[in-house]
């Protein structure tokens, strides 16, 4: 057995090969909670999936609003409007007036409903059949259904309806777009309410992954007794708790993007019969590279938060006895 | 590299474990601390590795006065001692080689470097064959053995063991103080307490007893 020199301390670590050992320590630590997680699947699996249904569910509404903001968005731009002639414009004057308006760049289609189709229609659909048949004459006028072209914007919208509006022969334009509008508010609520949701549910993972950490520093708690009582600093012993919350985050969130994918896959089918039915082109809108990046990017945050403050708060307490 | 003066530590109970005790470890001595349990030699190693603070009195240990190490330095002071202890304190989710390397990996060591040293360590005290196992398949003797390399391994001026030989037969005792022995005789101060008297007596060192945290007595075999 050969004996060494013991009388000269550790030698000081050198400079040039601090910040490689430094990375070092943080890889082990990092396989090293990576491989404590993978020890018990189960009860890591079940916590990254709570994680994974709480970014979910956010993260599923708020792209409910964008898709519906984006359907509603095409219906603002293309919603058809109705121009009610002067009474004392001539049918033939209505139907040329009718052949100018479609002929403009902006405007898809216009239909031109005669005052007597408009009363036929009227008699129909109103119930007081007879009692129509008792006016002197048709109160109603001729109209117009303009179908603006799918290239407008809501701004050059305001600007056909408004020049429509000033021609000599138009008595009044009608925009059903009120419904619209509300529906944007009630698209805005929901939102709002997903933001004051989504920071109740971020501090919901807070406390999970504190929890769980709190639980595992528990379990080790004469490891790191003795790892403190030869010498070690906090920041020694929480890294690989750390680490720990980094993972969860990291699984949590792409979890959560995994259930997102699910539900968008799931929802492809009924959408495309949808738009078969409406003989329209709505495609549903995905996750964007940023919206992607936030999900996974929240997690982990969310996780070193939850990770940090527990361990932070356990390791100053757990001294070696 | 120890001195103790007039070193009382008092609980909350109102018990004294020690009572103005005054104390001198030179640079390179070997020292046994015997007495009964409870006579306060735990409490003096405790003192020593900062684990506990005094009610009164200065405790230094290789010129630095303990009172003025603050909290956040702890961990950097206990890095100059080795310490080892009657149940080991070994962890039992990892091999031999990295129980051994925790010291070193814990003071920023290069893997590379680390793994010179442990084999080294392990080498001291025989067990460089074993480094691949868990210690739980060790005997109690061969587990002492990791933490005493475990302690020597960052190469300490100083070594405190608290009844290192306590769950160890006669023989396995004798064995762990040839290994304390060795280390001594390259340098290293070492502050042991036991009561193993006959053991302490076939080795012919310093011997202090405490009693009721006091010092009883000063056996010196040399004198």
């Amino acid at each position: 057995m050969a004996v060494t020199r013991h009388a000269d301390a550790v030698a000081p670590v050198r400079s040039s090969g601090v910040l490689s050992i430094w990375w070092m320590s943080h890889a082990s630590n990092a396989v090293g909670a990576l491989g404590r997680l993978a020890r018990q699947p189960f009860s890591s699996l079940m916590i990254i999936l709570v994680i994974a249904v709480t970014l979910a569910l956010p993260a599923a509404i708020n792209l409910l609003v964008k898709n519906a903001r984006a359907v509603s968005g095409s219906w603002d731009n293309a919603l058809d409007f109705a121009v009610f002639l002067k009474q004392d414009t001539t049918i033939e004057e209505a139907r040329s007036l009718g052949f100018l308006i479609g002929q403009r760049a902006d405007v898809e289609t216009v239909q031109f409903i005669s005052a007597d189709e408009a009363l036929v229609e009227f008699k129909r659909q109103s119930g007081f059949g007879e009692a129509l048949d008792q006016l002197p004459e048709n109160p109603l006028p001729h109209t117009l259904v303009v179908r603006p072209g799918p290239g407008n914007t809501s701004a050059s919208l305001v600007l056909l309806q408004e020049e429509i509006g000033n021609l000599p022969e138009t008595d009044h334009v009608q925009v059903d777009t009120e419904w619209v509008q509300r529906f944007h508010a009630i698209l805005d609520i929901v939102r709002q309410a997903i933001a004051i949701g989504a920071v109740l549910l971020a501090i919901a993972i807070v406390v999970i992954i504190g929890n769980t950490i709190r639980l595992d520093i528990e379990n080790r708690r004469d490891e790191i007794e003795v790892t403190k009582l030869i010498g070690a600093t906090n920041a020694f012993v929480r890294r690989p708790f750390l680490w720990a919350g980094f993972w969860y985050g990291l699984f949590g969130g792409l979890m959560a993007l995994a259930l997102v994918y699910y539900g968008l896959y799931m929802l492809s089918g009924p959408v495309a019969r949808l738009a078969g039915l409406y003989q329209s082109n709505i495609a549903v809108a995905s996750l964007d590279l940023v919206e992607t990046g936030a999900i996974v990017g929240t997690g982990i945050f969310l996780g070193l938060v939850g990770s940090w403050v527990t361990a932070a708060r356990h390791m100053r307490r757990i001294e070696p006895k | 590299m120890i001195q103790l003066e007039n070193v009382t530590k008092r609980y909350p109970g109102g018990q004294e474990a020690l009572s103005g005790l005054d104390l001198v470890v030179d640079k390179g001595e070997m020292v046994f601390v015997t007495g009964h349990s409870g006579a306060g030699k735990s409490t003096l190693l405790r003192l020593i590795a900062l684990i506990e603070r005094p009610t009164s009195g200065q405790v230094i240990v290789d010129q630095q006065n303990t009172r003025r190490v603050k909290r956040r330095k702890i961990p950097a002071y206990r890095r100059q001692i080795g310490m080892v202890f009657q149940d080991h304190k070994l962890l039992y989710d990892r091999r031999v080689f990295d129980n051994v390397a925790l010291p070193l990996i814990i003071a920023g060591v290069s893997r590379r470097d680390a793994g010179r040293r442990v084999r080294a360590a392990l080498d001291q005290v025989g067990l460089l064959h074993k480094e691949k196992q868990n210690p739980e398949t060790l005997s109690a003797g061969e587990q002492q053995r990791v933490g005493i390399a475990r302690a020597i391994v960052t190469r300490p001026k100083l070594l405190i063991a608290d009844e290192p030989t306590g769950n160890l037969d006669p023989d396995l005792s004798l064995e762990v103080m040839r290994i304390f022995r060795r280390f001594n005789e390259v340098g290293v101060t070492l502050l042991i307490a036991s009561h193993d008297i006959s053991l302490i007596d076939r080795l012919g060192c310093r011997r202090i007893e405490l009693e009721d945290g006091r010092l009883q007595q000063e056996a010196d075999p040399w004198l």
